[in-house]
């Protein structure tokens, strides 16, 4: 058991890694694309547009649980 | 220009591989001599190239806008992973990836480990295995995906080849861990480049065109370059990407 769980563990952290939010909005974006391309000659936008946004909020969700670096420190008001 | 783009990809990425199994396997051989590295590498070499055998051809037999999609995804998920990551330490949020500091930590778990010498030395012979396989595969993975999904199986394992030479010598020249190599910065170009490719299959996957078709490609990875590059400042300058709100 401990085994096969190891196994599959090596292979989401080697696949998914830090952030599953990131994999689960790449799948949305290519099925947004799929949707879209028969009817819409820009689709192309779609997926370097979803990767903007999902850098954006992964990252900025890493930022918000990161130590304040103004913590503790007068802000001057 | 395409092609020259897919060594290049290839080679980036098997580096940044490469340096870390070859931080591992100095680190072995160095407090528990080299026969057992040597007998490590070579097992894991072979581990290798029987899944590269066993993957390559299976791929290349599929479909290619189904391998573009199902590649491309995979590698755009594992590419937003090493942006995202050499984002945030280009931005001072996450620490840098110090191999000297890996390096002294092998060294020390290695001789707290004890140097005990029997026949064959499983202890350093497992280590530089696991390190040599597991950089490996991924240096197999990058490279059957990146040529198979083009078409060009042979370039991609020219550009590995090519980094597998070039880190060796480095390693053979400095004979001591590759700190002086600056690996967040070659991880950033490698995520950007994996992103951007990533990008690229996967709309061409999903049956969209790109205006300009392949050249395209130029303008995705500045693209990104750019907007890696925004995220950087931004980070720097602390200016927050989310509302304010509980961290999760």
């Amino acid at each position: 058991m401990g085994a096969v769980r190891k196994f599959f563990s090596f292979w989401y952290d080697f696949v998914v890694g830090d952030d599953w939010m990131l994999a689960v909005g790449v799948v949305v974006a290519v099925l947004v694309t799929w949707a879209l391309a028969a009817t819409f000659s820009a689709a192309w936008l779609v997926m370097p547009l979803a990767v903007v946004v999902l850098l954006a909020i992964s990252i900025g969700r890493a930022q918000r649980a990161a130590p304040d670096p103004f913590d503790g420190a007068d802000h001057g008001s | 220009m395409h092609l020259v783009l897919l060594v290049l990809a290839t080679f980036a990425a098997s580096a940044v591989e490469m340096v870390e199994a070859l931080t591992i396997v100095l680190a072995v051989g160095v407090t528990r001599g080299w026969r057992d590295v040597a007998a490590g590498v070579g097992a894991a070499l072979l581990c290798l190239a029987f899944v590269v055998a066993a993957l390559g051809p299976a791929l290349t037999h599929l479909p290619i806008d189904a391998l573009r999609l199902v590649i491309g995804s995979l590698l755009l998920i594992f590419g937003l992973q090493w942006l995202r990551k050499a984002i945030l330490r280009a931005g001072g949020l996450k620490a840098l990836h110090d191999e000297d500091a890996i390096y002294q930590a092998e060294l020390a778990e290695l001789r707290a480990a004890g140097n005990d010498r029997g026949p064959l030395d499983w202890y350093g012979f497992t280590v530089a295995f696991k390190g040599v396989f597991l950089e490996g595969l991924e240096v197999a993975f990058i490279v059957v995906t990146f040529g198979a999904a083009q078409g060009h199986l042979g370039l991609a394992a020219l550009g590995a080849a090519a980094a597998l030479v070039v880190v060796l010598a480095v390693g053979l020249v400095v004979h001591r861990p590759l700190s002086r190599v600056p690996e967040n910065t070659l991880k950033f170009g490698v995520g950007v480049m994996l992103t951007s490719f990533g990008i690229f299959w996967t709309t061409e996957g999903a049956g969209a065109a790109w205006p300009g078709n392949d050249a395209f490609i130029l303008v995705v990875l500045a693209f990104i370059l750019s907007v890696a590059g925004l995220f950087v400042v931004a980070l720097r300058r602390n200016v927050r990407l989310l509302p304010v709100g509980p961290a999760t």
